[in-house]
């Protein structure tokens, strides 16, 4: 609360004053170990974006207090919280179903933040009253939970994390209990607080729309290690794993390179516009890919690969091909092209790539 | 079913499926319905024969006597304060048995259980042992701070408490098993020590449970006989209530007693009434 806009702006990674998140986190469970680091600075908003079971409802359960630490630290603002209780962390929640209370008024939900933290009930009914505004729901003080759409339960348990001015605001799957409509407006409205926050917000998701609209920065967690971080559209445009080049709708492929050449690890080489030398991933767009029935004749494209087709799915008013062959891969094309290539399960294609669409960068 | 290669071995589950049905439906077997009816006459018989045996013309004479009253007035502030003790102490209790984990939690679990099959007799001689005038406890409260249980309205509320808690910590330990703790998890995040999770969160969502349970324990405070017999003796006014008024009536005023008998009847039956419509089709 007391900090002005100014430390907002200031770009990520925790400064030397120890303004901010810093925070390795060791959770072993069994077999699972979860082991991520987090460094983030005042108004930053990071979003762990992985698949199920990658550990991310854990890490952040972690930074709350509610899993205890097995290893690391957790320094938020210079203190250090590695052993606080979750009462005692200036931590605000948003669960992934809200858990609002359901036998409190939405007033009431959000007014428990600040009555627990010292407020008289007067001071944190008008704390909670002044959030609820600011949320657009100050007609719906008086209403239980279970009268709320989606959408205002949603704002109500923001509002609720926010009310005790928390210095780490944790959000888990925020989007996801919402139909797709209620998703979008939601979504942007999410946006503009995480924007005016000015402390720092971690949030998790599985979805990557929802990850690269909301976060400034995102650190991808796989079978619980960081396997990437960085901007939505540095990762966008470098994905180094599968499972980020499938979010973004890569082709990805690790390889060696030699000058414009690339020996792909998957068999055959891809000549690319960049010339590197060493281990490198490369990625091309499905949209880049060009399919013909016979081999191109006298085709300027060097990057031409014999392939069968496994699968087709449409993709809006696209037809997404999925090849196997010399280099398995994906394909966009549109449904008139299908149909005249005579595209079908098991038929035999042929597919280039133009160097200028493929992209490499160093592993 | 649709494997087999036969058309025969295929019409085969066909005929069977009806043949099956036919035995799962409206019939039931003899050996399951005879028994059944048994059962049920045997619960019912002694009801409708304290119904019809009623002294119907001079119940109001009986229901009025002093004896009466005084006998159920007791029954009620006892069993009500018996809840009351059993509402204060088990809850926590329950709590500790549903929330913490300590070494010998089932035994302490099962201890707690104890007096829910414990003959009430014992339980009043063992209550004797350790509250009476010379008991491992009762001594000290007697020579240091002048109170006696034995054989006081006191006396009563503990023997009934000692019977009917274990009711009420069952019910509540199971409500708050049953409830989601996440909402402890979300009270926490917000500030709440974990006691203030579960007055201002846990208590409310539980509260239904808590009222059952504490239904249940007053239900089974009024109706105990031999730990209060037992424990508090029989002394019209003061440790009388209506099982044991009921008793003595017996012996020498048996109108008196199937009137008795008919007031605790009805106040099971409201009882029942009251948790089915309120908790039971609730849940």
């Amino acid at each position: 609360m007391t900090h002005t806009g100014q430390t907002a702006a200031q770009p990520a990674a925790a400064d030397a004053s120890g303004q901010g998140l810093n925070a390795r986190i060791v959770v072993e469970r069994g077999s699972f170990r979860l082991d991520v680091a987090l460094a983030a600075a005042p108004g930053d908003v990071v979003a762990l974006l992985g698949p199920n079971g990658a550990g991310k409802t854990t890490a952040l359960r972690a930074l709350a207090g509610l899993v205890p630490l097995s290893g690391g630290h957790l320094r938020l603002d210079g203190a250090v919280l590695d052993r606080t209780p979750p009462e005692s962390r200036p931590v605000g929640v948003v669960f992934q179903d809200y858990l609002l209370f359901p036998h409190l008024t939405a007033l009431d939900n959000v007014a428990f933040g600040p009555r627990c933290r010292g407020a008289s009930k007067a001071q944190a009914r008008a704390v909670a009253a002044g959030w609820l505004e600011r949320m657009g729901l100050a007609d719906h003080a008086g209403v239980k939970p279970r009268r709320l759409s989606g959408g205002q339960a949603q704002r109500v348990a923001l509002a609720r994390a926010l009310a005790t001015g928390p210095r780490l605001l944790l959000l888990d799957e925020p989007l996801a209990a919402l139909d797709a409509r209620t998703r979008l407006e939601v979504r942007a409205g999410l946006r503009r607080h995480l924007a005016e926050f000015e402390a720092v917000a971690v949030l998790v998701t599985h979805d990557p729309l929802d990850a690269m609209v909301l976060a400034d920065r995102l650190v991808v967690v796989e079978h619980g290690r960081v396997v990437q971080e960085g901007t939505p559209s540095d990762i966008a445009r470098h994905p180094r794993t599968d499972y980020i080049a499938r979010l973004v709708g890569l082709n990805l492929y690790r390889g060696v390179a030699e000058g414009h050449s690339v020996r792909l690890d998957a068999g055959p080489a891809v000549t690319t516009d960049e010339a590197l030398y060493g281990p490198v991933f490369v990625a091309f767009p499905p949209g880049a890919v060009t399919l013909y029935r016979e081999r191109p004749a006298g085709s300027s494209a060097r990057n031409l690969w014999r392939c069968e087709v496994v699968g087709l799915e449409t993709h809006g008013d696209r037809i997404r091909a999925d090849l196997t062959g010399e280099l398995p891969l994906a394909a966009d094309l549109t449904t008139v092209a299908a149909a005249e290539l005579g595209l079908q399960p098991g038929a035999t294609v042929w597919a280039t790539v133009k160097a200028g669409q493929t992209h490499a960068y160093p592993a | 079913m649709t494997r087999s290669g036969t058309s025969d071995a295929a019409a085969a589950p066909l005929t069977g499926g009806p043949r099956r049905g036919r035995v799962r439906g409206p019939g039931v077997p003899l050996p399951l319905l005879l028994p059944a009816l048994a059962g049920l006459a045997f619960l019912l018989l002694p009801l409708v024969a304290l119904l019809v045996r009623a002294p119907w013309r001079a119940l109001p004479v009986q229901l009025t006597s002093t004896e009466v009253w005084q006998a159920l007035q007791l029954s009620l502030v006892s069993a009500t304060a018996a809840t009351g003790v059993s509402l204060v102490l088990g809850v926590p209790l329950a709590w500790l048995l549903a929330r913490t984990d300590f070494p010998g939690r089932g035994l302490v679990r099962a201890l707690v259980t104890l007096p829910l099959v414990l003959p009430p007799v014992v339980g009043g001689v063992a209550l004797l042992l350790a509250l009476g005038r010379n008991g491992v406890v009762g001594r000290g409260l007697d020579a240091w701070f002048g109170i006696t249980l034995p054989f006081t309205t006191a006396g009563v509320v503990v023997a009934e408490a000692f019977v009917a808690m274990p009711f009420l910590v069952i019910s509540v330990e199971g409500t708050l098993r049953a409830a989601d703790r996440r909402y402890e998890e979300a009270a926490a995040t917000l500030g709440a020590s974990r006691f203030t999770a579960f007055r201002r969160v846990t208590l409310p969502l539980v509260a239904p449970g808590v009222a059952a349970g504490a239904v249940l324990a007053w239900a089974r405070a009024l109706g105990e006989f031999g730990a209060t017999i037992t424990f508090a003796g029989n002394f019209p006014g003061r440790t009388q209530t209506m099982p044991l008024a009921v008793y003595l009536a017996l012996q020498n005023d048996p109108e008196a007693a199937i009137a008795l008998s008919l007031v605790l009847l009805a106040v099971s039956i409201a009882v029942l009434a009251g948790l089915r419509d309120r908790w039971m089709t609730a849940s």
